[in-house]
């Protein structure tokens, strides 16, 4: 075991992935000599080479383009968008081009491309820095989404991600990169699929009057209002993958609470928390004893950094979703 | 780097020299010359201070434009007042001359704002951060022109590492198509954050502009003069309904992309010390120095000024406080909308209770 930021884990992640498959190749804007604007990629150019770990050309149509060819040709490409705000003129290859591929080819193509894409706020950035895009992703068929909530989970889940014959978009929580959390390296040695099932859910903190589930950066939030709740019992869920989502974890979890919050930095209208709020309507309708409450971002442009405090939701926001729900 | 296929227009060195060049000159009273130096220590004093106030914590980051004072400040003088300035986030000298105060661009800096002024006032658009998009807004705002039968050209600001933008590629396609009255001023700074200009393109920048029609002339982008007078050839060509050129202003970042960068991961300090060569204010201020148009007490007094606005930024940034939370419902939609009533509501309802609890 060892303890390393999430940033360190990523990149030991890539590393195992690199090491594993010849074909797993790094592209992205500065992600060479410079490492990545996180640092994540710190290094891998220096070990395996300017062939295997290229810096791209500043256009994000590009990277995501050229990718779909290079994994037509045998290879498996892993992406950098620099920002969440930056991915979107790309947006037309992935949902038109990688999302679709394997479907109109009948099968005959597998399109295995995991999408980095630090996001998320609360680092006082500028404009285009701090958004949470996920929901367009986990609307469009053909793409997964995924998102770690610690080192470990980022750990694994790269590798896993990449290891995927599916395309997979990989939300990294930017406010978590340096966080630190103990990493047991040497199960990569393992058989991934047996370690862990990335595409499941996990119940990071156990409770009994409210569930509240939550993925990427509202995970540690959402950890930190289970442990100051004195009052109500908060079970906390990590859905970790957004596409699909495992609504049998959380309807478990919601049949034994009989109530639900979910939390997102996104906006609410259209979010993956009205996804949730409704299938968990239809799955636990007996069970539940109010409705499903949603702590989100607002709808409205992610504000100006001095104001980004009243925009995410915090422990304050959560522990009051849960009183609103215990006093049905 | 391909510098023996660099081609830059310059009509004063680095040592101050005056030179002539076959196709371009400007002619420029005392006055004109001494206010070009007087805005380009400006700009760098109002750089410099805002790099300091990130580093004390005051401003969130800071994109310094070091090194292109030339560039900017030549190119936004060429303009007339009506013609329309589309700049990019690094673009502190062209604001600065389209009459922005300084205040309105750090407290974009600070976090307080993401814009706000009103592009129609100025005639300078927002500064935009997604590389390259402002360049199409260019093109249009220029195609508008053209249908309105008016004389003003629309100026797009970018850098060497737009350049591989689909959208800068297609503000070339529409710019040539519509023979739009544009300008398309890039400002060649050597890096893009990490990626030096040789690694994407194999060509010299203006070379590009041939094969989507249109002349592409390059220029040194640390002669104020030579790219005055390259930018006063292209606005006046576009003007006269003869369509679109593209600048390339050869020039170098000094500083860092971003404060949040570390630019000695991927770059020598030996580059940095044969740009410093070839800055563009002491070449200026050795010229009206040695041709009697400026003396010491004209450049103290410019320093002097700098210093004051220096002062008066610092101030005024400490002083700027955040707007008030509910702001952030504000002007996200021009008509009445029901949800973001409800939100603002929620929102203020939520604070109060806080209030309460206190009081």
């Amino acid at each position: 075991m060892s303890e390393l930021t999430m940033v360190k884990a990523i990149n030991a992640g890539l590393r195992k992935a690199m090491e594993r498959d010849p074909k797993v190749i790094l592209f992205g804007q500065d992600i060479g000599r410079l490492g990545g604007v996180f640092r994540v990629t710190d290094g891998l150019q220096k070990d395996f080479g300017e062939h295997r770990v290229m810096d791209a050309p500043l256009a994000e149509s590009g990277i995501i383009g050229t990718a779909v060819g290079l994994a037509m040709r045998g290879y498996r490409p892993v992406l950098e968008i620099q920002f969440d705000g930056f991915v979107y003129p790309g947006f037309d290859q992935i949902v038109s081009q990688v999302a679709k591929f394997h479907r109109r080819m009948a099968g005959s193509i597998v399109m295995p491309i995991t999408i980095r894409i630090p996001y998320g706020g609360g680092i006082g950035a500028v404009e285009h820095h701090s958004e949470s895009p996920e929901a367009y992703f986990a609307h469009t068929a053909g793409l997964r989404v995924l998102t770690p909530a610690d080192p470990q989970a980022a750990f694994l889940t790269i590798q896993q991600a990449i290891a995927c014959n599916d395309p997979v978009i990989y939300f990294e929580p930017k406010r978590r990169y340096w966080d630190k959390g103990e990493v047991d390296e040497s199960l990569a040695a393992l058989d991934l699929s047996a370690v862990a099932d990335p595409w499941r859910a996990r119940v990071v903190h156990t409770g009994s009057d409210v569930t509240v589930a939550c993925y990427g950066p509202m995970v540690r939030t959402c950890l930190e209002a289970a442990e100051a709740s004195t009052d109500i019992s908060l079970e906390v869920v990590d859905m970790q993958s957004i596409s699909p989502l495992d609504l049998e974890t959380l309807a478990s979890s919601v049949e034994r609470t009989s109530r639900l919050v979910v939390v997102h930095e996104a906006s609410k209208s259209g979010g993956v928390g009205a996804e949730i709020a409704a299938r968990i309507s239809e799955k636990c309708f007996y069970s539940l004893e109010a409705p499903v409450i949603r702590v989100t971002g607002f709808d409205v442009p992610y504000p100006a950094s001095r104001l980004e405090e009243y925009f995410l939701p915090d422990l304050d926001r959560v522990i009051e979703a849960a009183e609103q729900v215990m006093r049905y | 780097m391909a510098e023996d296929r660099v081609r830059a227009v310059q009509l004063l060195t680095p040592e101050g020299q005056r030179v002539s060049h076959p196709d371009y000159d400007i002619t420029l009273s005392d006055s004109e010359l001494r206010g070009l130096y007087r805005d380009m220590v400006v700009v760098r004093r109002i750089d410099t201070e805002a790099t300091a106030l990130q580093r004390q914590g005051e401003l969130g980051l800071w994109a310094p434009c070091l090194g292109q004072e030339a560039a900017q400040v030549g190119s936004a003088r060429a303009m007339a007042p009506n013609d329309f300035a589309f700049p990019t986030f690094r673009e502190h000298g062209v604001t600065w001359c389209r009459g922005i105060a300084p205040l309105e661009i750090l407290a974009l800096f600070r976090g307080v704002t993401n814009g706000g002024w009103d592009p129609q006032v100025n005639k300078c658009g927002p500064y935009s951060i997604v590389i390259g998009a402002q360049v199409l807004h260019g093109v249009g705002y220029a195609m508008g022109i053209q249908f309105d039968g008016a004389e003003d050209v629309a100026v797009t600001y970018f850098g060497d590492g737009a350049m591989a933008q689909g959208d800068v590629n297609e503000a070339f396609v529409f710019a040539a198509s519509f023979s739009a009255p544009v300008v398309f001023f890039c400002q060649n700074n050597q890096w893009a954050i990490s990626q030096p200009r040789d690694r994407q393109s194999n060509v010299q920048i203006y070379e590009r502009a041939a094969g989507f029609g249109f002349p592409g002339v390059q220029v040194d982008g640390n002669d104020i003069l030579a790219v005055m007078a390259v930018t006063k050839v292209a606005l006046e060509r576009a003007r006269t309904g003869n369509g679109p050129t593209l600048i390339e202003a050869y020039t170098y970042r000094m500083g860092a992309h971003t404060t949040s960068d570390d630019p000695t991961r991927y770059r020598l300090a030996g580059e940095l010390e044969t740009w410093r060569l070839r800055d563009p204010i002491e070449r200026l201020k050795v010229y009206l120095a040695r041709q009697g148009i400026a003396d010491r007490s004209f450049f103290d007094q410019i320093e002097q000024e700098g210093e004051e606005l220096a002062e008066h930024i610092r101030d005024g940034v400490r002083a700027m406080v955040p707007p008030r939370p509910e702001s952030m419902f504000d002007d996200v939609y021009a008509e009445p909308h029901a949800r973001i009533d409800e939100q603002r509501s929620e929102m203020l309802e939520y604070l109060s209770s806080f209030q309460d609890s206190v009081g």
